[in-house]
């Protein structure tokens, strides 16, 4: 693998409050190599949006970044002056939010709001940055670009308003794309469009996308790689297809296990029993492991590091390449046939499910 | 657009027939007119002459009729108490009070606004503390306090300003301003200062505090993403979005600002229609005061309709509300 465009490392966030000191990122480590796709999933509170946020250097106060790296093409950017960050926003690094319909300024045209991005990051004149904005607009699909680059947010629908959030996002050809959500406040056909759009986007340039979500489907269709996150950990990486295939983890498990089949056409959708734990209340060891039918001892006490299925004898501590990477303990028990276990949960789950 | 300026202006023109109404009532309701004019001892002949000659024994709704078309010229009929007619009276009085309002607002926009957009931005550095400190003075000192405290400092201990009157003034056919003097603008500077702040605190803190909820929305937060100065996003992007519930306010106190003229210029002596209409109200100068109310609530509509305008200038979703409307 060449370098990567975006790599992680150890990356710690903690939020400091009243009472006491949060910790919302714990040692969270990745890599998203030139047109790949990260996928990062878990729940809500997980610290998805944190890590996005923290990569473009947008943790806001009380939050801070207490330790770890941030790299973007072996280039440090974590410990960067706020104002020299602020170049590389928007420029090497773009990013997408939730909502589109809130995302655009409604007062200030479609095009204004292009025009005035390219002219922050590029060295062009006003009609030169316009007539980029409307190439843009063409390439995110936009119709009649030439004319709808005049008009107001609110004359926009919500697929389209996410197109020109796209276009912004893209507006200096950046090198890594945030995607936080980009489909989640739109409805399904118009979601496929997107995720589709966005997919050929970075096909197109090489642009690495880190693509935060809930939705394990956009994820299957989407991502090259995934990170299932929880509780401000990453619990696995990998490729996408093994992941959701045949998930390491037992709390990757119990997700897949969670996405409702037609096939399986069950009454009750399969559950995690409990919630993921309060920042200010993640259990010593493995923070999943007042879920986890598998704890045992060494879970309560010692926290699993994230390593690859091949690194685990060598002990070396680079899980987040390319492989296939779990912090769960079941996977350095000798005599235990982790993998089976774990996937003879998923299978039981959704019988569960489809016999209740 | 133009059909809803004709809307609004049809809004208008009902708004002021009601004013109209009540002023009409006036005469009405405080005792006959008859008696104002003529002595106790005059017989009921020549009673009934004066109110044959004035009109007053017609239908009230034909004599209403006359009164609307004659305020629509500007007539609004004579003083009792300065026996000249009350256009001229008024006429005299207009540019006093609305040079010491103009100033008033416009100090409280220009010093509010900036100070509001500084609180928000630079939320528990020492000189927010200072600003919001001084605004809780000006929102909860009574307006009369001001003037009389603004007075005693600047006019009798330092002897810096005049502490009353509207000093030397020039005029320019009918108006009459004090702009253009040394003592008139020296003059003015204490009533709209006591006028104005008030209005500047309340302008300041609903700027903030808009300010505020703007700087937390995600096309501010998107506008960070894309690399946006600092600059470019507090005070294009967020500034804009601010002013839109600022306008409204701002025009809805500019009709205060003139309500409270009357205890400023009654406090500074200054002569304007604030002074006459308190002179009037302890002299049952009825002609004087309908004319007032109905110049008064002018006044307030117009600045409503302007309001509206410049909302749908700075909105680009009111005015396609407009268009579909």
């Amino acid at each position: 693998m060449t370098e990567p465009v975006l790599s992680v490392r150890d990356l710690c966030v903690e939020f400091v409050t009243r009472r006491g000191v949060l910790r919302a990122l714990d040692r969270v480590s990745f890599d998203i190599g030139k047109g790949e796709v990260l996928g990062v999933v878990g729940e809500s509170g997980a610290g998805k949006s944190v890590t996005g946020s923290a990569v473009i250097g947008l943790i806001e106060p009380p939050g801070r970044i207490a330790s770890g790296e941030v790299l973007l093409k072996g280039e440090r950017i974590d410990n960067l002056s706020p104002e020299r960050l602020r170049h590389i926003r928007g420029k090497r690094i773009g990013m997408v939010f939730q909502d589109p319909l809130t995302s655009l300024n409604p007062l200030y045209r479609v095009g204004e709001q292009l025009v005035q991005t390219i002219r922050t990051h590029l060295p062009l004149n006003a009609a030169q940055a316009r007539e980029r904005a409307i190439e843009l607009l063409a390439e995110v699909g936009i119709p009649a670009p030439e004319r709808r680059i005049d008009g107001y947010p609110h004359e926009f629908s919500g697929g389209m308003r996410q197109r020109v959030v796209l276009a912004l996002a893209l507006c200096a050809e950046p090198e890594l794309v945030i995607a936080d959500e980009p489909t989640t406040a739109l409805d399904v056909s118009v979601q496929a469009q997107i995720i589709t759009l966005l997919k050929r986007i970075c096909r197109e340039r090489g642009t690495a996308v880190m693509l935060i979500t809930h939705d394990m489907g956009v994820i299957a269709e989407t991502a090259d790689r995934v990170a299932v996150m929880y509780a401000g950990r990453v619990a696995e990486i990998g490729p996408v297809r093994d992941v959701v295939s045949r998930p390491f983890h037992p709390y990757a498990a119990g997700l897949m296990g969670s996405i409702p089949t037609l096939e399986t056409a069950s009454e009750r959708l399969v559950q995690i029993p409990g919630s993921m734990p309060r920042l200010n209340a993640i259990p010593v060891g493995c923070a999943f492991n007042p879920r986890c039918p598998h704890t045992y001892a060494r879970c309560v006490v010692e926290r699993p590091e994230l390593l690859g299925r091949g690194e685990r004898a060598s002990g070396s501590h680079d899980g987040a390449g390319a492989g296939h990477a779990v912090a769960c303990h079941l996977y350095d028990e000798p005599g235990v046939d982790a993998e089976a276990l774990v996937q003879r949960d998923k299978v039981a789950a959704a019988a569960t499910g489809s016999a209740a | 657009m133009l059909a809803f300026i004709l809307r609004r202006l049809f809004q208008s023109a009902l708004v002021l027939l009601c004013v109209g109404v009540i002023a009409f009532a006036l005469f009405r309701l405080v005792g006959d007119p008859v008696n104002q004019i003529v002595s106790i001892d005059t017989p009921f002949e020549q009673r009934q002459q004066i109110r044959k000659d004035l009109g007053l024994d017609d239908p009230s709704i034909v004599q209403f009729g006359r009164y609307l078309v004659k305020a629509a010229r500007f007539d609004f009929g004579i003083s009792y108490q300065f026996r000249q007619p009350v256009s001229t009276l008024i006429g005299e009085r207009m540019p006093a009070t609305l040079e010491l309002t103009f100033m008033a607002a416009l100090l409280s926009l220009v010093v509010g606004i900036p100070m509001g957009v500084y609180t928000a931005l630079r939320r528990g550095s020492f000189l927010s503390g200072v600003f919001m400190s001084v605004s809780l003075i000006g929102v909860s000192l009574p307006t009369f306090l001001i003037a009389i405290l603004l007075r005693w400092i600047f006019s009798v201990h330092l002897g810096w300003l005049p502490s009353f009157g509207r000093g030397q003034v020039v005029n320019l056919g009918w108006w009459s301003t004090g702009l253009l003097t040394v003592s008139g603008i020296k003059a003015l500077i204490l009533p709209a200062i006591t006028l104005g702040l008030f209005q500047m605190t309340l302008i300041m803190r609903l700027v903030r505090a808009e300010m505020l909820e703007v700087l937390r929305t995600d096309y501010i937060k998107f506008a960070r993403a894309r690399g946006l100065s600092d600059r470019a996003i507090h005070f294009g992007h967020a500034l804009k979005n601010t002013l839109v519930p600022v306008i409204t306010i701002a025009g809805l106190q500019l009709g205060s600002i003139i309500a409270f003229a009357l205890i400023t210029e009654y406090v500074f002596q200054w002569p304007g229609m604030g002074a006459l209409f308190l002179g009037a109200v302890q002299n049952v100068d009825i002609p004087v005061m309908a004319a007032y109310l109905l110049l008064v609530s002018f006044i307030f509509v117009v600045v409503n309709l302007v309001v509206d305008i410049l909302y749908a200038v700075v909105d680009p979703r009111l005015r396609a509300n407009m268009q579909a409307a």
